[in-house]
This record gives C-alpha cells, structure tokens and sequence, in this order.
C-alpha cells in the first residue's frame, strides 16, 4: 500500500469513527478518492489546451434506523469532515424509511488491488505532448484534433460494518482525427499503461481513413449488410450494458432482458469481467463490494444483469460489484463488458460481401425506446461503400434507426473478428472491450446531408 | 474551511495562484476559487430515493503561454497549494511547445471589480428537507395511484455556487449565483415498449432563484394528468408518417434552438477546437452576416440577462460582463458565442460566453440564454389554423451530427391535427431535418404570453467532459412541410 492510500484510508477510517462517535446506532459507507487527471488536447494540428487536476472527494452514504442519505466533499480538513457528517446525519434523521437500504457493506474479501502502472501514474505533461506529436506527424498536410490523456484513481473504502480496502488504477488514452478538408478519419487507443500506447500507428490509421474518405458520394438509406469496426461495436455493447443489463431497470420492466431467453445469435458470448489482463478500474465497486466476472450473454442466451447491494436484494440476488457512485437513481452498470473475439478479420468480412457498409464509428447515439433498444443516430469518421467484397470508396455519413436488439439476434451476426481491444463507446474509455463485428442488415434511415 | 474564512480569503487564494502562474512565465493567468453546495432530492413509486448534499470547493488557474493555456486544478486550498497549482498551470502550458501552433491573444476587455448575486427570495438550501422530501414522495404517490403507471420519479435539485475570480490584469469579481429546479415523470410499461410523460419537461426544469420556483411550477396539480397521459400512450395510434406541418411546444423547441442553433454558433466549434469530440459546425466565418439559417421569424439572441433564466449571471468566467449578443436577426445569422481568445481570433468582439463547471474544469464557450424572440398570438391560434399535421410535446431522444446539420428528435407525445382540431393523441412521434432546411420552414411563433425560457442543466462538451447549464427562451412554433414519424 502506498502512503497516498494509507493517507485515503486513515480519512475513511476517521469519517467512520465519527459517526460512530455522535450516532453509534448508524450503519456508514464512506469511500475517499483522490484522481489525478492530466489531458493534452490538440486541434488544428497543435496542442491548444492543457490541463491538470488533483482533487480529493469523500463520499459518506449514512442510514440511521434505515433512513439513508447520502453526501460528499472535495474539503478533507477535519472540520470540513465533521461538518460532514454532521449534516448527513441531519439529513437522514429527517427522511422516511428507506426500503432499499441494504445495510452498511459487510466485510468481504477483494482480491487484488487494480491495475496501477506507475509511470502513466507519474506522467509529466510533455509525455503525453511527445504523444500528440506522434500523431500530428503521421498526417503531414491534414489537421488533426483530439487528446491523449493520463488518470490515476486512487480509492479507500469503509465501512461501520467491518470492510476496509483500497486499490488504486491508471488508464491512459489517445483519441483522434485527422481531417482533410472535406472528411475526417479516427483512431483509438486505451490500456492501463501510457507506454502501450502506439501514438505514431494511430495517427497512420486516421489519417488513412481520412484520404480515403475525401470523395464520399451520398448513397440511398436502406438496409445494408455492414462490417462494423470495434467502435462502433462498443456502441451497441455500451446501450446494451447501460439500458438493458441494468438490474434496476429490468426489475422495472425497462429493459429488454429475458433470463434465460435466445435473445442473441448463438455467436453472441458477452462477459463483465474485471479479471481481463487488459481491465481498467479497481476490483471493488462504490459500495465496496468486489467485482465478479460473470457473463451477460452465453451464447445467445441472456445470462445474468448487473447488480450493486441494493436491486440484489430486491429480488434476492447477490451483488456483481459493479455499483456506481450516487448510483441509487439509476442501478448498476456492468463494468469491462467484453464480447467474445472470433477468428475473422476486417479483410475477410468485407469479401464476404456482395454489396454493403463498412462503418469506422457511430456518433451521437440516443435510445428511442430502451425496451426494444431502437435507437438513432449517425456513422462519422469514414463510411465506406463494400461491392462484390471490396471497398469501392467512401460514403457521406448516414443516420440509422435501428433496435440493437435486433441486429444482433439469431441468425444476424455473420462474423466476430479476431482483432478485439479496448474501444471508445458513446459513455467514456476503458469500458468495452470489442472486436470488429459483420451484421446481415443495418437500416440507414437517411443521409447526413438530408 | 469555516464559511467565514472563505470570505475573507477567497480573493487572496485566487490571487496567490495567479501571482505563481506570472512568476513561472505565463503572459497572462487567472484564477477562480469556487465553492459549489448542490442538493439533489429524488423519490420513486412514492418512496425516497436520494437526499444527496454535495460540496465542491477548490481553485482552478489557467495560465497563457504561446499558444496553449495550462491548467490546473486543486482542492487543497493553502497558500501553498494555490501557489503550486499556478506554477504547474504555466509549466503545463510551456509543456505544449511540443507541438506549437499560433500565438494566442486575447480580445480587450474592461478590467471590473464587482459584485453579483443571483436574486432570489427563498433560500432553496434553507427550506426544511422534509418538506422537500413529502413534496417529491407525495406526486410519485399520486401518480402511481394510476392504473398502468409502473415507475414514477420526482426530484428536485439545487446549487448554491460561489466563485472568486481574480486575473493578472487585476479584475476581482466575487459572484454568488442560485439555481433551483424540478421534473417529475410517469412511465406506463406495456408488452413491447414503454411510455413516459413528464413535467415541466425532461430530465427536469431549472431557473436562476431561490425555491420559489419549485413553487410556482405546482408539481402536485400536474401529477394526476401526465400519469394519465403516460397510460393513454401505450393503446394511442403510432404517429403518422410522412411530409407535413409540425407544431411544437415550447420546451421541445428550446431544446431544438439548443441542438442546431446553440452549439453551431459556438465559435470554438467554428474553429475546430472541438472537432475530434463534440465536432465541428457546419457555419463558417466568411458566412457571418449573409448566410441565411431560417426563415424572416427566426430572431435568435444569446441573453445572459434575462431575469430568472438559467444562464444569467453577472460575469462570465473571463470576467467579461453578461450581455444580450444578436445571434439570428430575421432569419440572418449575425454572431456567435464566444471568448476572449476565439472572439480574438476571429475579430469579434468577445460575448462573455465562457463558463467552466466547477473549479476543477478549463472555462470554455458555453451557451447563455440562447432563445428565439416571441411572435404572436397562441399555440391554440396555431392548432386551430393548421388543416393536417402534428403537434408534439416534451423531448424523449434527441440526435444531430457532428457539424450540427442533420437532426432527430422523438417526443413524449404528439397530438394529429386535422381541420384546426386535436383529433387524436399520437405515440412515438419523430422528426428528423436538416438545420437550415427546418429553420427556413418556421411559419408561425406564439408571442409573449407562452415564451419561457427553459433550462436545459445537462448540457454535456468538452474533455474532461463538463456538464453546462444553458437556457433557451421559446414559444410554441410551427413548421411547414417537415419529415415526421420515422420509423425502425
């Protein structure tokens, strides 16, 4: 353990002695975080903002006589940290009965204490600029945007019923495009170390895509068989994850998820699993608990949901640990959410295709019903046109209107490459892992352009 | 750090940073200490969700060197500590050097020592949590009380936001600024789909004040008819299909205004500084003052002074005082939102647009009140003289593209219109367009009586991401010949 998460330990330790010292009938969770996040941002070719934070927050979940209420600070002086707790509690005494109050955390073991890299931890302001030059090179005469980014998480939990841990996690990203003056094309990369990220390669991949995309014609909307790359992929597992695995929301009737049910083409194997070599994050979630491996989908068969403590014990389930903080209004959310990798290649898929999409990203999605997973939105950074299983060239940007559900059930998933990683989702990094994908039918309700 | 001590030591630490970030070589630095107390109070099928009570305190100081700002951000709030974080701010933006560009310089502006405070009659951190609480208990109760509903939700939020800004060419400006909001919303689950109502609108309502404003939306007299309006969704027609009228309410139209005008109009998007995230726009410069964006109705202004919007406030964060800025004058589109340095660039004058969320985060453009002036008469007026089309209500998804052209919204609810009459409550009702194309088919706009300006508080930009609150002032509106009811 180093001395920051002993610091962050003896803080948490405190907020639960004082409870117990004004209330010591009340149950407490308290966790303390310090995030060190650096982030180098570029556009137009040049770094043009450059940011740093160091902040500390404590956040205290207090239930007295089963009335809860919850609070943070960023202020960790010893006054502040009694006020703290001082206005929890007055908070609480004042609430009704919380019936989802599953208690305070007990104590259970964690294993392991996340995937910390201490040189992404350390990062200086010009690694991650050595970076961004990396990628402005690889596009001489194009403009490139984006960031690389390096953020340390640092976390002590406890609890009055007996848990204590700590742990501490990096993750390091680079996200960008480089633009012609009519198209763009991206690249994404995100590991725990800042060192596995290969800032030249990227830079190459977007700007390719980027010259490749500079005529796109405009094609009709339709339903199109499409090739879709790993970020567009992580869309689909990222709606998946957030509307339907959720355990509060299928204890709504708000999902679509039926246990036990063929819901997804038989090559469909969806895993939470923390225990990637690859995962980012801590093993334990915001309520303490650890994070288990375990599959949301099993070979088409919907398999499990998400759960923290408290839609557990609603209908009797144990927790996954993949509680959020202040998540109480919107339930859990499987983290490391991984789709099995199959054995084909990008290649491959598109000379299996008489005529089709080959689609990089999608952009600004939102969900028109989370029970059927029909949702909107648009392909960005290059659109290409597949005929008679070659790349014939670059289209405009389309708008889609299709359920997710549907384009991943029986029979529709026609491969699953090989080439899985981490891949930016429309939620944040670090989230999905996810291969390439080729789908039957995808329907493109209209141009970008009108 | 004692409430007391802040206020006497608010400009100082702020001013410990900057003098750091100068001495380290930054041409120009400022800094903000904010102090951030924010309450969020939620219910659900009647019982009580959330009492959260969160507080935020620390000192954010950005430094100019070349052609990139550093920034840095502490909630260790000594001395020391400011004084770190202004170094760090200036050897963080000498790190970008790296990979130059242009020299930034920033447009003139009038150096003020002042004061702001939001005006407000009714601490909303004051008023008793258990009233608080029964209020948002009580309309999730009664809403559940409907047959069909399954899930209802309440909450109320609030922040109490005090910031003390200081810069290197000697403004202090101390602004203490109130918002106060609530949404409640019903969901009735059937076979195959779900159907939701809210009120005042999605994801809640928010206004610059105090808890009058949870007052005076009455949340228990709208919770019996948006419960009901939710069961009568799941048995209602699918929305027809097709080229037609569409009429809008007001909120729905704000967050229209707020998709394909407010973030186009961003000068930092112009510019490209924000195209690998949030993207680009579909504006460009040498258009400012001819391109036509809509039709004679259009009149947009960016307003940061209108009493009670959510984006009112004295001073941005730049210190640049909150003005009225012309954005679409009678379907021309005239100005932009901005900041010192973009509006440098560009040669415009700088709009007082630049707002961070919180200490921690890099100001950057944000939208202030961008709304569209009323016209006249009643959204009644309008039903009554459209011969077929659809009137929708409340926003439930919305879409647009990178450059901000091409767009998709679905609605709460939608009423078809035939003869001048609501003949029959609709489901699922979309409509998709292209910015211009839509804006140039605005036909009709209700006046003064039904114009509110709307708080949008979720607006998300930027990496790290910040959430912004934005306002948009809108009456109903009606469009002519308007794709709707696009389908899966």
């Amino acid at each position: 353990m180093t001395t920051i998460q002993e610091q962050l330990q003896d803080i948490a330790d405190g907020v639960v002695t004082s409870v117990a010292a004004v209330a010591p009938d009340a149950e407490a969770n308290v966790s303390v975080t310090r995030t060190r996040h650096g982030l180098t941002r570029f556009a137009n070719s040049f770094v043009h903002q450059h940011v740093g934070e160091d902040t500390r927050t404590v956040h205290l979940t207090l239930a007295v006589d089963g009335r809860t209420a919850t609070a943070s600070t960023t202020d960790t002086d010893r006054e502040a940290l009694r006020a703290l707790v001082e206005r929890t509690l007055t908070s609480a005494q004042v609430q009704p009965v919380d019936p989802t109050w599953p208690s305070a955390t007990p104590a259970v073991e964690v294993t392991g204490s996340g995937n910390l890299d201490p040189a992404t931890a350390d990062a200086a302001p010009g690694d991650r600029a050595r970076l961004v030059a990396d990628f402005v090179d690889e596009g001489p005469g194009l403009r490139a945007a984006g960031f690389v980014d390096t953020a340390t998480t640092e976390v002590a939990f406890a609890s009055t019923a007996g848990q204590r841990i700590s742990g501490a996690s990096t993750r390091a990203t680079l996200d960008g495009i480089h633009q012609t003056g009519s198209s763009a094309g991206s690249a994404h990369a995100t590991s725990f170390r800042l060192g596995a990220l290969d800032a030249a390669a990227a830079g190459a991949r977007a700007a390719d895509i980027a010259r490749r995309s500079e005529r796109a014609v405009d094609i009709d909307p339709g339903a199109y068989p499409v090739v879709l790359m790993p970020e567009a992929v992580a869309t689909l597992l990222t709606f998946l994850a957030v509307y339907g695995f959720n355990g509060k929301a299928h204890r709504e009737g708000a999902s679509f998820a039926e246990l036990g049910q063929q819901q997804f083409d038989e090559a469909v194997t969806i895993t939470a699993d923390p225990t990637d070599p690859r995962a980012i994050g801590l093993p334990f979630d915001a309520e303490g608990s650890p994070r288990t491996r375990y599959h949301l989908v099993e070979d088409g068969v919907t398999a499990n949901l998400a759960h923290d403590r408290r839609t557990a014990a609603a209908v009797g389930a144990t927790t996954t640990g993949d509680a959020l903080p202040g998540g109480e209004g919107f339930g859990a959310i499987p983290g490391t959410v991984v789709l099995r990798p199959g054995t084909s290649t990008p290649e491959q898929m598109i000379a299996s295709v008489e005529r089709g999409l080959l689609v990089t990203q999608f952009h600004y999605c939102r969900v028109l019903d989370p029970k059927s997973q029909v949702v909107t939105g648009l392909t960005r950074n290059g659109t290409f046109l597949i005929e008679d299983g070659e790349v014939t060239g670059a289209v405009g940007n389309l708008r889609f209107t299709q359920s997710f559900l549907a384009a991943l059930a029986a029979g529709q998933v026609t491969a699953i490459g090989g080439d899985d990683r981490f891949a930016s989702g429309e939620f944040g990094d670090g989230m999905v892992i996810a291969p390439s994908l080729q789908l039957a039918s995808w329907n493109f309700t209209g141009g970008a352009k009108g | 750090m004692s409430e007391r001590a802040l206020d006497d030591t608010g400009f100082d630490l702020a001013g410990a940073a900057v003098e750091a970030a100068i001495a380290a070589g930054a041409t120009y630095a400022d800094a903000r200490l904010v102090r951030r107390r924010s309450e969020r109070i939620a219910a659900r099928n009647g019982e009580l969700e959330t009492v959260a009570t969160d507080e935020e305190i620390g000192i954010g100081v950005r430094a100019l060197v070349g052609s990139s700002w550093g920034f840095a951000a502490t909630s260790e709030l000594t001395d020391a500590a400011a004084g770190r974080a202004g170094a760090e701010a200036t050897a963080t933006a000498k790190a970008s050097a790296l990979v130059p560009g242009p020299r930034i310089e920033l447009a003139d502006v009038e150096v003020r020592q002042d004061t702001y405070r939001t005006p407000h009659r009714e601490d909303p951190l004051a008023v008793p949590l258990a009233e608080k609480v029964e209020l948002v208990t009580g309309v999730t109760r009664t809403m559940l009380e409907v047959d069909g509903v399954t899930v209802t939700t309440a909450q109320l939020m609030f922040w109490d936001t005090e910031k003390w800004f200081v810069s290197s060419q000697g403004h202090r400006i101390a602004q203490h600024l109130v918002e106060s909001g609530c949404g409640m919303d019903a969901t009735a689950v059937g076979a195959h789909e779900t159907q939701r109502r809210s009120y005042p609108q999605s994801f809640g309502h928010v206004e610059t004040g105090g808890y009058e404003v949870i007052r005076r939306f009455d949340l228990p007299a709208h919770a019996l008819p948006i419960a009901e309006e939710a069961v009568q969704l799941l048995t209602a027609a699918d929305c027809p299909t097709g080229q037609m009228d569409l009429i809008l309410e007001s909120s729905q139209l704000a967050l229209q205004i707020h998709e394909s005008v407010g973030h186009a109009i961003e000068l930092d998007r112009i510019l490209g500084w924000e195209a690998a995230f949030a993207g680009t726009s579909f504006l460009e410069l040498d258009q400012l003052g001819s391109l036509r964006y809509g039709s004679e109705l259009m009149n947009i202004t960016a307003d940061a002074t209108i009493p009670g919007a959510l984006a009112t406030f004295g001073y941005d964060d730049e210190g640049t005082p909150a003005q009225q800025v012309d954005i679409v004058r009678e379907g021309t589109w005239v100005g932009v939102l901005s900041g010192r340095d973009s509006a440098h660039l560009a040669g415009l004058p700088p709009g007082g647009m630049v707002r961070a969320d919180g200490p921690s985060r890099l100001p950057m453009v944000r939208m202030t009140n961008v709304g569209l002036l009323p016209g006249e008469g009643s959204l009644e007026d309008i039903v009554a003289d459209t011969r077929h089309g659809v009137l929708m209500a409340t926003n439930r998804s919305w879409s647009i593209d990178d450059r901000r052209l091409n767009f998709q919204f679905g609605c709460e609810v939608g009423w078809e219109i035939v003869d001048g009459r609501r003949a029959r409550m609709v489901k699922n009702p979309t409509y998709t367009g292209i910015t211009p194309t839509f804006w140039g088919s605005l036909d009709r706009l209700a006046g003064e009586d039904e114009w509110m300006p709307w708080g949008v508080p979720n607006c998300g930009k930027g990496q790290p991401m910040q959430v912004g609150h934005t306002g948009h002032p809108a009456a109903p509106g009606l469009f002519k010949d308007v794709r709707i009811g696009v389908k899966g």
